[in-house]
């Protein structure tokens, strides 16, 4: 069995209370490279604490979750030192956040939010540091010569390319979205999911995406996760799911009744 | 002599024996910023009180104090330090850097060389060089444990992207013995080459922030950069106007009502021993 045929990312019974708050519950699926898994479900189900537990964000209060390392080897993540998860995160993962102000650095112009994982990890060449953040620039649709702009300057769509560059400059192999799509325009909203779409597969990127939106779900995502109440009711291939829901509670998020 | 109603330099003992301590971790952790106790001192904090602190727990009665502000010994600042620790400690004053055992600034290292038997005491304001980038302690004492110093390469990058070059001029960061980042803040960046492999102890004090750290003699410190924009020193492109000094740090100042203008050494013991030893300017008696 070659490497790209395991599990880049393995969950087994992943659950989180808060108290006596359940935030969710019996969690285990497998991601592979190049996946894309969209986490569906009412609010309230527990589609960010999910997310947060796979990003090590949180820690769970049952289960774990396995990653494969840039090396090969699969490791525990609750066994990583706190320098081995931060390099991690910043290196073969990324986190787009619904509200890009969380995953930008505001005070500092493009040109550095999208360098700066660059020298976290001891690029110090700031020729080649502009380069790949003008390239970078550049694939996510933004005019080059709004490089030195401050993210302030830029609208809400812009600012959401701008923290997808910024994320994707170490090549990581792994991303989390909460809501990436969340307070945009319909109109800027489809330019984004377009551009994401062909950066996703462009890159081979394996992707966890949490969306109220089952457009987006079926636009992007290649295998769907309907949670609720903190359980994972239903999973499946994506159009199969959307186009013939088994569950009674999948067929009325589908049939719109519900409010997803 | 001491003024009775006072200790020996104005804190009581167990206070200075807490900031020694504070000092001697410092010491053994080039570079970290070590939390201690800060006292309030009959001053205001604008003045210094971190340094005046760290000097009152290290001055003995053999001790021969020189303060500085800016190079010169006699500002309003420098003067009213090193009175105080004339009056509650009894010490021997000089403005003299060569005589000096602990010579107390707020922004400048002298420009004679400093000795094995001298301490340098600085007065910081703000100790933590993360901070313009990153406001939340806690993040920020993070990174200093983990070394992840790829934020103060960002703030250079930013001014590279600005100003078409590393423009920070003041507090420009360094890397103390290969470890932690530093700020050694507020001296100009010509002072930063004087920290690296310096025979003196250089300890600095930050009052109002309640932090301790130190370079031990013989420290390597190096300047942050890039390798295509690599640290420079700066100094105004001119000789002093009293001393002729080409090599010195050099202060603008305003001569006359017409806007007439000069630069001087801004050490003024290194300009009136270079005049001394019979050193001319253009204009030597321009500030007479
Ligand atoms: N910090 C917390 N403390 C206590 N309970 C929490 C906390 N965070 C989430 N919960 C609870 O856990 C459950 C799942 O919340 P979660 O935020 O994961 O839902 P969600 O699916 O992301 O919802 P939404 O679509 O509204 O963002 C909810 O009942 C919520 O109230
Ligand atoms: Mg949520």
């Amino acid at each position: 069995m070659s490497m790209m045929d395991q599990p880049l990312l393995m969950t087994e019974g992943l659950g989180k209370s808060y108290g006596r708050q359940l935030g969710c519950r019996d969690v285990s699926f497998n991601l592979y490279e190049g996946e894309v898994l969209a986490i569906v479900g009412e609010s309230g189900s527990g589609k960010s604490t999910l997310l947060q537990l796979l990003s090590t964000q949180m820690a769970p209060t049952a289960g774990r979750v396995c990653y494969r390392m840039r090396d090969g080897v699969t490791r525990d993540l609750a066994t990583l030192g706190e320098a081995e998860r931060r390099f991690l995160y910043r290196t073969d993962w990324g986190y787009v956040h619904q509200d890009p102000a969380m995953g930008l650095r505001m005070k500092v112009s493009a040109g550095a939010n999208v360098g700066e994982r660059l020298m976290a990890v001891g690029w110090e060449h700031y020729g080649r540091i502009r380069k790949s953040a003008q390239s970078w620039l550049e694939r996510v649709e933004i005019e080059v010569g709004r490089i030195d702009d401050s993210p302030h300057t830029y609208s809400g769509g812009m600012r959401q390319r701008l923290q997808i560059a910024r994320n994707l400059v170490t090549e990581p192999r792994l991303i989390f979205m909460d809501e990436p799509t969340g307070g945009l325009d319909v109109s800027v909203q489809a330019r984004l999911l377009d551009l994401l779409r062909n950066l996703v597969a462009e890159l081979g990127l394996a992707v966890v995406i949490v969306t109220h939106d089952l457009a987006v779900a079926r636009l992007l995502s290649h295998r769907i996760m309907v949670m609720k109440e903190g359980r994972v009711i239903e999973t499946g291939l994506t159009d199969q799911v959307l186009d013939d829901p088994r569950e009674p509670y999948t067929q009325l998020l589908v049939s719109s009744i519900l409010p997803a | 002599m001491n003024a009775p109603a006072y200790n020996f330099a104005y804190l009581d003992e167990q206070t200075k024996r807490m900031i020694r301590r504070a000092i001697l971790k410092a010491i053994a952790i080039p570079g970290y910023q070590v939390p201690f106790a800060s006292r309030e001192m009959p001053m205001p904090y604008g003045w210094g009180t971190g340094g005046v602190q760290v000097t009152a727990a290290i001055l003995g009665p053999d001790d021969t104090l020189k303060v500085i502000d800016q190079g010169s010994d006699d500002t309003t600042n420098a003067i009213s330090i090193r009175k105080f620790f004339e009056k509650t400690a009894g010490v021997a004053t000089t403005t003299t850097t060569s005589e000096a055992t602990v010579i107390q600034t707020r922004h400048r290292i002298p420009e004679a060389p400093l000795q094995e038997h001298q301490v340098l005491v600085y007065q910081v304001p703000i100790p933590e060089p993360l901070r313009f980038l990153e406001p939340r302690e806690t993040e920020t004492r993070r990174m200093h444990a983990l070394a992840e110093y790829g934020l103060m390469h960002v703030k250079l990058y930013e001014d590279i992207a600005h100003h078409g070059h590393i423009a920070t001029s003041y507090a420009y960061p360094v890397k103390v013995n290969a470890r932690y980042v530093m700020d050694p803040s507020p001296t100009p960046k010509f002072d930063n080459p004087k920290m690296d492999d310096c025979p003196a102890l250089q300890l600095f004090g930050a009052g109002r922030e309640k932090r301790i750290y130190a370079v031990p003699p013989h420290t390597t410190v190096v300047s942050l950069d890039f390798e295509d924009h690599p640290f420079e020193r700066y100094r105004h492109e001119a000789p002093c106007a009293l001393c002729g000094a080409t090599d010195s740090y050099l202060d603008e100042v305003v001569i006359d009502d017409r806007g007439g203008r000069m630069f001087v050494c801004s050490d003024t013991d290194h300009c009136e021993t270079r005049r001394a030893d019979g050193h001319r300017g253009v204009q030597p008696e321009a500030l007479a």
